[in-house]
């Protein structure tokens, strides 16, 4: 390895085939509408958490689609459950589960169960 | 001493099911809190507990709740229950008098046919005789009732009836054995020996003619004996334990127990005396409307019991507390299922949760708290705003930029040391404010607000607001045309009761027609929040048909107090739905045309008309 | 000659109406209204290359001017159906007969009301696209409510359709296009306005229409957010404030408007009432009534010679209720000269 004097940040990339999608496994076996979701953002529009946190279920879902699990782990536990999102959703898809059953996940993750 | 070794299976059965109790009621006492086994202990000597003795006698022998639902079904439980102890108490008696001077092991009133099967002369043996037939006769009736129930619960009716575990069946089959059984020894021995009354002297010579009885006397006693100690010894792991378990729990009520956050004995006592008599499935909505049948009360007090729970399950509840207002014995089951939800969460509360839930207090008289619904139905928010605003009310609309909550929905997720968090920012906040009163217009803050809250200011719900309002002349309120349909919602009603308001503020503004869901009997708009896992379409379909029976005798339109109502109501109503606020500022402004479009110039167009 | 009744004297029931009157069938036009053009009436100009629509619309009444029998202000009190053809009863005291029957009542329009938290009818700045095509056809310039000329506004689409929440899963097709052409039109009466659209997708699908997007980007600097709006919020002033998540960019982002344009959607007609459904025809699942085979028979119905056309099988250009409506009439044509075997239920009488 020659020494360029700097590191290259390899980790930019979404290396799909590397990350693994337990979480969205675990979240569509609970609650099957989390694949009806279509990013639209209506429920981030909607979100109580939003106007004073980064908190996005939009972003969420397609971070567990892509299997992103540090970036759920990081912010999954904002969400207050007050179903405004539940409301917005265009889909119909049942939104307050899938954030329970993430927040789930998450713990298992964190325990080591899953 | 008076002894026969068939005896044995029910006096080893009972001794079995009486220890067990004793431990088993022992530990829960000693489980309790320090505070409750002093209630306990200083109540058991003071007159509550003839207070407690007297619902006992009314509702766990005379079944009186259940009497009120159906007089069938009452009468077939109160039967079973109050003829049984009869039986036990009279049989006592009997024994007592005729040999007064002997030991009396406790076998031998129940036995009493097979030990004095002749008739001697004692005090009162002929009205003893005809009591006890009658009795038996009494608790046939019951056992038979109880059979036919199985075939055709209708008439009772229930129009489903709990599904049963193995266990359960075991335990069933052998108590309805018990008194045929009984029947069958006293009559073969009144045909073999003579005596008896009119019901086991008969049966007995119309047997006596077709069957062998007396090589079948002494079998038919020992399985009677069998099928009494098979009972008691099942009971404490079946349905039945709610038998003796329902007294404890009236006791404890009458001394001071209740439910609290976390799980207690006290909570173990409820669990065990549901005795799934299936009251509750019934009323459940999502049975009756959504077509989802294995999450009632009767399953999910089960489930918690024998430790089976199903977090899908737990979560598919709405907690409207329907079942709970039709529960004879009187559990508190919202409680029960929010101790569930509360030990299913398996997360560490965050202290930094909602940490800036608004940029600035304001201080005011009165705090405007819409909640998060009501951003999404702006007609209700608009219509407080334009209301405090004309009646000059100095007030501060707290949540106007939406970025709080009340903590009721996490609450209702079972993160309930997440949601105290939560309620302890916004607590200060309140304070802070110096705001005396503190006005929703969301029936779930409501509930929060005043039961969990502990803030010493009014906290009302809008629609009691309003209504002060409307009385002290701060608004004026016209009649409008129409005629209309309050909807209660269900967290305004069972366990906050708040009605005569809303019906008075409406009524002075147009007509108010009855419905027969209404109050205490109020059904659930689908949308609550304290159902996860329910479909869109089990909401829907429980929505369209709560939306059916309230509109069943015609109405202009809807009124609802809650803005999940209105979203519900909207979605399947073929009348407009509308707040009470939106009512009350239509009719402040009557003479005004419609306030929203009168700066804009709006003429219909012809291509638009619908016909 | 035979004669054809068509109900809905809209775009397609003119065009068809006109074909079938050159072939020189007898046409009778039953209109509910008390004008003929439909929905063609409340457009000012047409994507994607803005023509005006009095023209066509012109065009359209003069072909049916003659030969062509037209009662407007007629509503259908009874239908009935014998082997030589139908017989319409209008306002329950004319009687009009038939050898074939075409249905040509189009659509309703998505009530802006039903979407509580946009703030129609609630907020004061809040508009539909066809109050504000209304606007251009007026020539007047656009306003707010206080009389103000708006420095900002906002189009949100997909307002009434793609929705679970009212009831209208489908996508209503040409709002896209609509809005990218009003936000041109907006842009050209207020030069110094900003104009946002706030979007799920953009579904530019006809000819043109891409490069009406690229133009409205270019020449135009119109504005394109993908964020879909939960709620509004009403400022004091009257101005608006929508609190979104720029899903691009996957932050969220407040603004104030001072106007937003609601693109409201192409619904099908209401149940209670309707001609489809005292019919008896079926509906499809989206509501619109069913074609019996959208690739060989799409303007066939159950009942054997009542034919249906344009926006009463879903939402539509106008060029594409055009082409339906010329092509109804030769089917029809077809139909009354026993060119083909045409099957279907025989005999019905409705009654209102």
């Amino acid at each position: 390895m020659i020494d360029f004097g700097y590191k290259i940040q390899t980790d930019r990339q979404i290396d799909y085939d590397a990350n693994s999608r337990r979480i969205l496994e675990f979240v569509r076996e609970g609650e099957p509408s989390v694949d009806w979701c279509m990013s639209c953002g209506t429920c981030a529009s909607a979100c109580t958490a939003a106007v004073t946190t980064d908190y996005s279920l939009r972003r969420l879902i397609i971070l567990a689609r892509r299997g992103m699990e540090k970036d759920i782990l990081d912010s999954v536990f904002r969400c207050r459950f007050c179903g405004k999102c539940f409301n917005a959703c265009p889909r119909g898809v049942n939104t307050r589960n899938i954030v329970y059953l993430m927040q789930l996940a998450a713990i298992k993750i964190t325990n080591h169960e899953i | 001493m008076k002894f026969d070794l068939f005896v044995l299976p029910f006096t080893l059965g009972l001794i079995f099911l009486l220890g067990y109790l004793t431990v088993k009621y022992a530990v829960w006492y000693f489980k309790l809190e320090k505070t409750d086994r002093s209630k306990v202990r200083k109540g058991f000597f003071s007159v509550r507990i003839f207070s407690a003795i007297k619902e006992i006698f009314l509702e766990s022998l005379l079944h009186r709740r259940i009497f009120l639902k159906n007089r069938l079904l009452g009468f077939m439980h109160m039967s079973l229950a109050f003829g049984w102890f009869m039986l036990i108490a009279v049989g006592n008696l009997e024994s007592r008098i005729y040999q007064p001077a002997e030991i009396n092991p406790l076998y031998v009133p129940i036995f009493f046919k097979f030990f004095h099967a002749n008739p001697d002369a004692f005090p009162l043996h002929s009205v003893f005789s005809f009591v006890m037939d009658l009795l038996l006769l009494f608790v046939l009736a019951g056992v038979i009732l109880a059979l036919a129930k199985r075939l055709y619960s209708k008439a009772y009716g229930m129009k489903r009836t709990t599904r049963l575990m193995t266990g359960d069946r075991f335990a069933l089959a052998s108590l309805w054995l018990i008194f045929p059984l009984r029947l069958l020894a006293e009559s073969f021995t009144s045909a073999v020996y003579g005596g008896g009354d009119f019901l086991t002297a008969s049966v007995g010579s119309l047997l006596g003619n077709i069957l062998p009885v007396s090589s079948l006397y002494y079998p038919a006693w020992w399985a009677y004996s069998l099928s009494l100690g098979v009972f008691f010894t099942a009971l404490p792991f079946s349905r039945y334990m709610h038998i003796p378990t329902e007294v404890v729990l009236i006791f404890s009520r009458h001394l001071g127990l209740a439910e609290a956050s976390k799980r207690t004995s006290f909570t173990d006592i409820e669990i065990n005396s549901c005795s799934r008599c299936g009251i509750c499935l019934d009323t459940c909505q999502l049975s009756f409307a959504g077509g989802v049948h294995n999450i009632q009360s009767a399953y999910q007090l089960k489930a918690i019991r024998y430790k089976q729970i199903e977090p899908k399950e737990s979560f598919n509840c709405m907690m409207c507390g329907r079942c709970e207002n039709v529960c004879p014995v009187g559990i508190d089951i919202s409680s029960i299922r929010m101790i569930t939800r509360n030990e299913l969460n398996g997360r560490a509360p965050d202290p930094t949760f909602q940490q800036q839930p608004v940029a600035q207090v304001h201080h005011a008289e009165a705090i405007y708290f819409a909640g998060c619904m009501t951003h999404q139905t702006p007609a209700i928010k608009k219509a407080m705003q334009s209301i405090f605003t004309a009646a000059g009310i100095n007030y501060w609309f707290m949540d106007e930029m939406g970025g709080l909550c009340c903590g009721r929905p996490m609450m209702l997720a079972g993160h309930r040391e997440q949601a105290e968090i939560m309620i302890e920012k916004n607590r200060r906040i309140i304070f802070e404010s110096g705001a005396k009163t503190l006005i929703t217009s969301c029936p779930i803050c409501y509930k929060v607000f005043a039961k969990e809250y502990n803030l010493n200011i009014r906290i009302m719900h809008h629609t009691q607001y309003l209504l002060e309002l409307a009385n002290a002349r701060l608004i004026r309120l016209e009649p409008l045309a129409g005629n209309a349909v309050y909807h209660d919602p269900c967290e305004l009603s069972r366990d906050i009761r708040i009605y005569e308001e809303p019906r008075k503020l409406i009524s002075k503004m147009v007509k108010l027609i009855p419905g027969d869901y209404e109050k205490d009997n109020t059904l659930c708009c689908g949308n609550s929040l304290a159902n996860f896992s329910a479909a869109n379409e089990i909401r829907l379909s429980v929505a369209r048909d709560a939306f059916e029976k309230l509109t069943a005798q015609g109405a202009q339109y809807l009124v609802t107090s809650c803005p999940m109502c209105k979203k519900a109501f909207e979605k399947v109503a073929d009348v407009p739905v509308k707040d009470i606020a939106e009512l009350v500022s239509r009719s402040m402004h009557k003479d005004q045309p419609h306030t929203i479009t009168a700066n804009r110039k709006k003429e219909p167009s012809a291509a638009l008309v619908i016909h | 000659m035979k004669s054809i009744a068509i109900i809905g004297g809209g775009v397609a029931g003119l065009e068809a109406a006109a074909k079938l009157s050159r072939i020189g069938h007898a046409v009778t036009i039953i209109e509910k209204s008390d004008q003929l053009g439909g929905r063609l009436n409340q457009w000012h100009a047409l994507f994607p290359a803005r023509k005006p629509s009095g023209p066509l619309l012109a065009r359209l009444k003069n072909h049916v001017a003659e030969g062509v029998n037209v009662v407007v202000n007629a509503y259908i009190t009874g239908v009935e159906k014998n082997d030589d053809g139908f017989a319409i009863k209008i306002n329950n005291n004319r009687m009009i007969t038939a050898n074939a029957l075409l249905l040509t009542t189009g659509f309703d329009i998505f009530e802006a009301e039903r979407k509580e938290e946009y703030g129609y009818g609630i907020y004061e700045n809040v508009i539909t696209s066809v109050e504000l095509e209304r606007t251009f056809q007026s020539g007047k310039s656009l306003l707010t409510a206080q009389g103000k000329t708006p420095a900002r506004i906002g189009f949100i689409h997909c307002v009434g359709s793609r929705d679970e929440k009212v009831g209208n899963l489908h996508c209503s097709k040409v709002c896209c296009v609509t809005a990218v052409k009003q936000a041109i039109e907006v842009k050209e009466m207020l030069p110094s306005a900003e104009v946002f659209l706030f979007y799920m997708d953009l579904r530019m699908f006809g000819r043109h229409f891409e490069e009406l997007y690229k133009e409205a980007q270019f020449k135009h600097g119109i504005q394109f957010i993908r964020a879909r709006l939960s709620e509004a919020f009403e400022n004091p002033d009257g101005s608006l404030q929508i609190r979104i998540e720029d899903t691009l960019l996957a932050k969220p982002l407040k603004m104030n408007l001072d106007m937003m344009i609601l693109m409201v959607g192409i619904q099908p007609q209401k149940k209670s009432g309707n001609l489809i459904d005292m019919l008896e025809l079926d509906r499809d699942t989206d509501g619109f009534l069913l074609q019996e085979d959208q690739y060989t028979y799409p303007f066939k119905t159950k009942i054997r010679g009542l034919f249906c056309a344009g926006g009463i099988t879903g939402p539509k250009t106008i060029e594409e209720t055009l082409i339906e409506a010329r092509a109804v009439a030769a089917e029809i044509n077809s139909f009354l000269g026993h060119k083909e075997s045409y099957t279907g239920q025989e005999q019905f009488v409705m009654e209102l």
